[in-house]
Formats: C-alpha cells, structure tokens, sequence
C-alpha cells in the first residue's frame, strides 16, 4: 500500500495541493489538519454536511481567507492570492448580483476584476451568451432574471476567464433538469480541454455522476480520499441482488443471509468466509433457475450517511468567526 | 491599484448615470436659487401697510414721531378703541402720560396681529420721539437736532484686522455666514454620502455579490473603491453646484436695469462712492455694490481649499465607519440603526459645536473641537472662515489637517479589518464589541 501510494504521487500531476491546511475559530477547528491533492483536468467532488468546514476550505483555496497554518501549492509552487485569483473561477453557493446593473456591464465588470481586458471580455461574453442562448439578455437587469437564468449567468462569469481552477458551490441548486444538463454538459466539455474542476455538494447522486475523485469532510476533518469507484468497492458489504425463475424461492442459510425481498429478486448479504461461488453453487444444488446476479455496491449517499450521522455537524453553523 | 480603480469607475459612474443623481445635482441649486429670489420678492412685495391711530394725550411726540414707508401715524380726533377701524384705521396706538423719571406703558390695539420686525420698527419709532422731544425739552432746537441726525448717518462701523504692517477689513456677519454654511454643508454630505457608502455595501452584501468579487480582489480593495468612488461623485455634485451657482447668479445679474449695472460699477471704480455730479446711488445699485464689496473681504481661495480639504477628510474619516457598519448588516437595515449610533452621536454633537463656534470662534472647546477628527471638519471650517491666521494660525491649521489626515488613516484600517470578516459573515447579529475584537485580532 506504501508502495502504491508512492507511486501514485509520483505520477499524479497535481494541480493543487493543500497540505496540513488549518483554520480554527474562536469557538471551533472549522479546517483541522486537511491534505488533498487535485488531479489536473479531473472533476473533483468536496462533500461533506453542512457546516462540515467546505466553505473555509473554499475561500483558503481562493485566497478570501488566509489558513492558520498549512500549505497550498498551485501548480507546484505557493499560492499566491495576489497573482492567482485570475486563474481561478469561482462560483459561491450564495450567488449575488448587482441588481440594478445591466447583465453585459456587470459581466465585464466582473471579467476585468478577473484581469481581463474590456474588449477580450465583451468578445468571450458575446461566445458565451450565444451558446446559452442569452444574447438578447445583454441590456436587461439581473432583477429582471429568473432564478435559473441568474444562475446560468454566473456560470458563464465564472468560467469566462478561462481559469485552470474552476470551483463549483452546489452549480445545479434552482435549475430546471433542461439547464442542469446543459450545465453538466459545459463542465465535462471544461475537464476535456483541460480546466480542473472542483464541485462541492451534498446531492450525492450529482457527484457519483459527475466527480472522478471525492474528498469527504466532516467537522473540519478529512475523513475520506478517493475515487467514486475506490470508495464504493471499499464500502461495498458483500451485498448481492438475485433474480429466480418466478415460482420458486430461496431463504438465508449458512452461506448468505437475505436482507429483502420483492416477487421474485433477493438482496442478499454473504456471510464471512463465503463467496459468490458459494453462493452460486447453493443455488444450482437448490435446482432453482437463476436469472440474474449482480454485485450491489453502496450509493455514494449510504456512504455519506453511514460515516456522518450522529455527529451533528449540522449545529455548526459559522459562529464565532 | 489597477483592480481598485477599476472598482472606483463602476461606482463613480453608476451613481452619477442615476436619474436621481442628476435631479438632485440640477435642482438643488435652482431651488435654492430660488428660495432666496422668493424670500427677496415676499419681503419686497408682501409689505404690510398699516395707518395707525395714535392717542397722546398731551401732545408729547406729536412733532417728533416719523412715518415710514410702511407706517403711517397720525393723530385724530375723537377715537378711540371702538371707532378705530371704521375710521380707517388698522391700529390704534394709545400713550400714557409721559412723566419724567418713571417707566410706563403703550398699548398697541390691532384687528389683524403683527409681525416682530412691525412691531420692533414701531416701538424703536416711538421710543426715538421720545428721546427726540426730551432733547427739545433740555434746550436743543429741532433743526440742530435734524443735522445731527442727518450727519450721524455717515458713519458706520468697518472692522479690520491687524496683520503685521498691513490691515484687511474684516466681516464679523460673513465669517459667521461661511462657517455656518460650510459646516452645515460638511455636516449633511458626511451623512448623505456616509449612509450612501453604508448602503452600498449592504447592497453588496445582501445580493451576495461580495463573496465573488472578494474572490477577485481584496476586502480592502473593494472597500476604498466604493469610498473614493462615492467621494468622487460627492466632489462633482459640489463643482457642478459651484458652476451652476456662479452661471445662475451671473445670469441673474444680466436682468437688471442697464442704469442700476452701471451704477454699480461705477461704484466699483469709486471705492463705494458716487462719482462727482450724482448724490446718492441708487439703494438697488448700493445694496449690490455692499453685497459684492462684503464678500470680497473672505479668503476665498483659502476657505474653498479648506472646504474641499475637509469635505474630503471627513468623508474619509466618516465613510470608513460607515463601511464597517454596512458590512456587519445582515438582511435587516435595522441593525443598522443601533449601529450607527455611535457614528451618528460625534457628528450631531459637531454640529451643535459649530454652531456656537460661528459666534465665538477662540473658545478653548473650538479649539480642542476643531482639533479632534470627529469634529475638526465642521468645526474648523467655522473657525476658518474667520480669517487664518488672525483667528486660526497657521499652526493650529496645520495640526488639525494632520490630526485628520491621522484619523482617516486610523478609521480605515479599523474598518477594513472589520469589513474584512463582517462582508463574509451571515446571520450573526454583530455588536460594538463584537466589531473591536475583529479589529484588533490577528489576520
């Protein structure tokens, strides 16, 4: 396992690295001893509930907070809050815009604070704006916009500037299936040319979806690291589903326990020290015709909820900064 | 820098764009502008006049007693307070019988009540008959009495300051005028633009727009942009209304009968005399001529950089408070309330300081008061604009623009420590104290 760890640092082009990150407040550890590295061009969930200390993590990666202690590199050297904003893209949970602005002023405005020029903006905003379809959007106020559009507006601001580091606070939350695709769509085709995106929510469906590498925080811990599909096979309980021929039956026995069934599909748990020949051997000595047999693997959400319940992050709101 | 400026342009030309912006900045000269013209037109044109009834039953001020142009007095007989009006009357006036030595009363009967000024012209009428006749009594004849009279009227008080080798005439009535003007001036624009800058960043706040341009620029940074930007439009709104005061009142002064403008300038050649052949100018032509003879003898340079110095200081000192308070806001602008408190307190309390420090600029509290930050913009300007450095040296000056220039630099970078967490933070009601150990704890 050392070995294999080695090995993988060595290869892995990292486009970020925390290492050891802390952040405490008054009254609480909000980002308590963290490392993670970021693959480059890979979508990367950061989950956790709420309060579990995503948002510090968030804003000591965008440099709004500075960490207690710890190191972020950004392509291999320090993170420099100064210099690397621009290359940075990020999308906050709670989504503000100037009300009163117009929507194409306000996109520039924010393009420039990002480093770019008016003209280069004004041409990316107007590529943008024809792709999502909002060019007739361009004179019109944010308080004019419906939820989804403003939403799909900060999108395209947070991704205008083309920065290698794009990170995502919940982007689907108030988008209609319709616009959460084309979204979707836009951050796979970012992965592909090369933008590392990092995605924090708490829909668990969304990131077994999406994300290729997951971190999991709770109370300002780092409490899982890995693949989508690592973690699951690491969680997986020997869980099974089976399908007979409708009319006979099988029952728990020494070798697998039956956990639920409904007409004629089982979901069974195989004891310890059996396998799935075991199982299958059973089966074919019972006479009972089988006609499918498939590994369950824990949801991303059983997982969630199978290490987080009971501690009550939830309770930890930001007090006391 | 480059990020701030581009920070000071959005919010300088998003307010000066503002309909609202350039209905205040047009009409607020016009109307003032305006008022004056009316008041002048009222007192002109609203005179009241009144024929009085006097009842003196021995005679005593009957030759002594002057009309003006609104009174007229006269001496009738057979009235009194029942037949007054149908006689024609508007008053009846009824002495006592004078008696050296000892105080006594007239009554005054009308059916319409007058006003003070009436009232006071009258009384000062009377009480001059009275001492003209007692003159009379003691031997004066009434023609020397007249050309005292007559020859009393050309003197008049001119008061100069003594500095060094030369001396300026000075103007008790102007400097108490500039400085309770410019204070006032200073005070409101430190509220409007103070709870402007406030707004601004609870604006910011609420949309939750903050948190994706601090992602982009530092909490400092975003602070001074909207302070200098919101100042910047506060700078223009005072030169477009330093223009357009200057175009209307020139234009103004194009109205005027081509007789009275000549009268005027001529006496501007004269020294405020008439030339040779004519007696007297004209009171229009002499009211203008005192008018713009007054005002020359203000420092205008020196109170206009004054103003611009302390307008700018204060904002500064006071905006930054204000930020600090915006941000710890949360979706409740009552919060605010309770939290400007502490702000708006120094700033009531300067204005009542300047507006005793108008009529007595030398007092040890103007002194102090026009040396502390919260106050010296207000307070300063009043003393100024009694001349420096007869009133004011050029020390205490001097000292007074550091020690704001010190406190504007102190109340930023309290602010923006406090900014700093409070832009970022919901949903946590934020005190006083709460604010202080944000200021003060490490980054």
């Amino acid at each position: 396992m050392g070995l294999y760890l080695k090995y993988k640092f060595l290869t892995m082009d990292a486009l970020l690295s925390l290492q050891n990150l802390k952040k405490y407040y008054a009254t609480q550890k909000a980002v308590d001893d963290i490392s993670f590295d970021i693959e480059r061009g890979s979508i990367f969930g950061l989950l956790g509930p709420n309060g579990a200390g995503k948002t510090t993590l968030l804003r000591m990666i965008t440099g709004i907070f500075y960490p207690d202690s710890g190191n972020i590199l950004l392509e291999g050297t320090a993170f420099n809050p100064m210099l690397d904003v621009e290359k940075i893209g990020y999308m906050p949970e709670e989504r503000g815009m100037y009300k009163k602005m117009k929507i194409g002023e306000q996109a520039i405005y924010l393009a420039q604070l990002k480093g770019m020029s008016k003209a280069e903006a004004t041409e990316k905003i107007k590529y943008w704006f024809k792709k999502f379809e909002m060019e007739s959007w361009w004179n019109k106020k944010v308080e004019d916009l419906s939820k989804g559009m403003s939403q799909k507006l900060q999108f395209v601001i947070t991704v205008l500037h083309e920065p290698k580091l794009i990170i995502l606070d919940e982007p689907f939350s108030g988008l209609d299936p319709l616009n959460a695709n084309l979204i979707k769509d836009e951050i796979y085709a970012l992965a592909k040319k090369g933008s590392t995106i990092i995605f924090s929510t708490h829909r668990m469906e969304q990131v077994e979806e999406i994300c290729d590498h997951i971190v999991l925080v709770n109370l300002g811990k780092k409490i899982l690291d890995g693949s989508v599909a690592g973690i699951k096979q690491q969680f997986k309980e020997n869980n099974f589903s089976i399908e007979i021929k409708a009319g006979s039956s099988i029952s728990s026995n020494a070798i697998f326990t039956v956990i639920n069934d409904t007409d004629a599909k089982y979901l069974i748990k195989i004891n310890e020290g059996y396998t799935v020949n075991n199982v299958l051997q059973h089966i074919i000595e019972q006479k009972i015709e089988l006609i499918g047999f498939n590994e369950v693997l824990p949801s991303l959400n059983e997982i969630f909820i199978k290490l987080v319940e009971g501690t009550h992050a939830g309770a930890r709101a930001f007090q006391n900064i | 820098m480059n990020k701030t400026w581009l920070i000071i342009q959005r919010e300088y030309s998003s307010r000066v764009k503002n309909k609202r912006f350039l209905i205040l900045t047009f009409l607020t000269p016009l109307l003032i502008v305006g008022l004056i013209a009316a008041s002048i037109y009222f007192s002109v044109s609203g005179v009241e006049y009144r024929k009085i009834a006097v009842i003196d039953p021995n005679g005593y001020i009957k030759t002594s007693l002057k009309n003006t142009n609104q009174i007229n007095f006269s001496f009738p007989t057979n009235i009194d307070t029942s037949n007054y009006i149908q006689k024609g009357y508007t008053d009846i006036l009824i002495l006592p019988q004078f008696e050296k030595g000892k105080k006594s009363d007239y009554i005054l009967r009308s059916q319409k009540s007058m006003g003070l000024m009436l009232q006071e012209s009258i009384s000062s009428r009377i009480n001059s008959a009275i001492e003209d006749q007692m003159l009379q009594d003691a031997g004066i004849q009434q023609n020397i009495l007249d050309s005292i009279h007559k020859a009393s009227q050309v003197a008049e008080l001119k008061a100069y300051e003594d500095k060094g080798s030369s001396s300026k005439e000075s103007n008790a009535g102007l400097a108490m005028g500039i400085g309770y003007a410019s204070g006032l001036l200073i005070y409101m624009t430190m509220f409007i633009y103070g709870a402007m800058v406030m707004r601004g960043v609870m604006e910011e706040k609420t949309n939750r727009i903050a948190e994706v341009i601090i992602s982009s620029v530092k909490p400092f940074e975003l602070m001074m942009g909207k302070i200098i930007g919101i100042g910047a439009v506060g700078l223009t709104q005072f030169l477009l209304w330093i223009i357009l005061i200057i175009g209307l009142t020139s234009a103004a002064a194009g109205f005027l009968p081509s007789d009275i403008q000549s009268q005027v300038e001529t006496l501007q050649q004269n020294n405020g005399q008439m030339a040779g052949g004519m007696m007297q100018a004209n009171e229009s032509a002499q009211r203008i001529y005192d008018f713009q003879h007054t005002m020359a003898t203000a420092n205008w340079p020196l109170i206009i950089f004054c103003f611009i110095f302390y307008f700018l200081g204060g904002y500064l000192f006071y905006a930054a408070l204000f930020a600090a308070v915006g941000s710890t806001v949360n979706e409740d602008p009552q919060d605010a309330q309770s939290l400007m408190f502490p702000i708006t307190m120094p700033l009531i309390f300067s204005y009542i300081i300047t507006n005793m420090v108008t009529q007595n600029p030398n007092t040890p509290i103007a002194f102090w008061a026009s040396m502390i930050p919260f106050s010296s913009p207000m307070v300063m300007m009043a003393r100024v604009a009694y001349g420096v450095p007869s009133a004011v040296t050029y020390w205490e000056l001097a000292l007074s623009m550091l020690c704001l220039v010190a406190g504007f630099i102190f109340t930023t970078w309290l602010s923006g420590r406090i900014y700093r967490t409070g832009i970022l933070l919901y949903g946590k009601k934020v005190t006083w104290k709460i604010m202080f150990k944000w200021a003060f704890k490490k980054a």
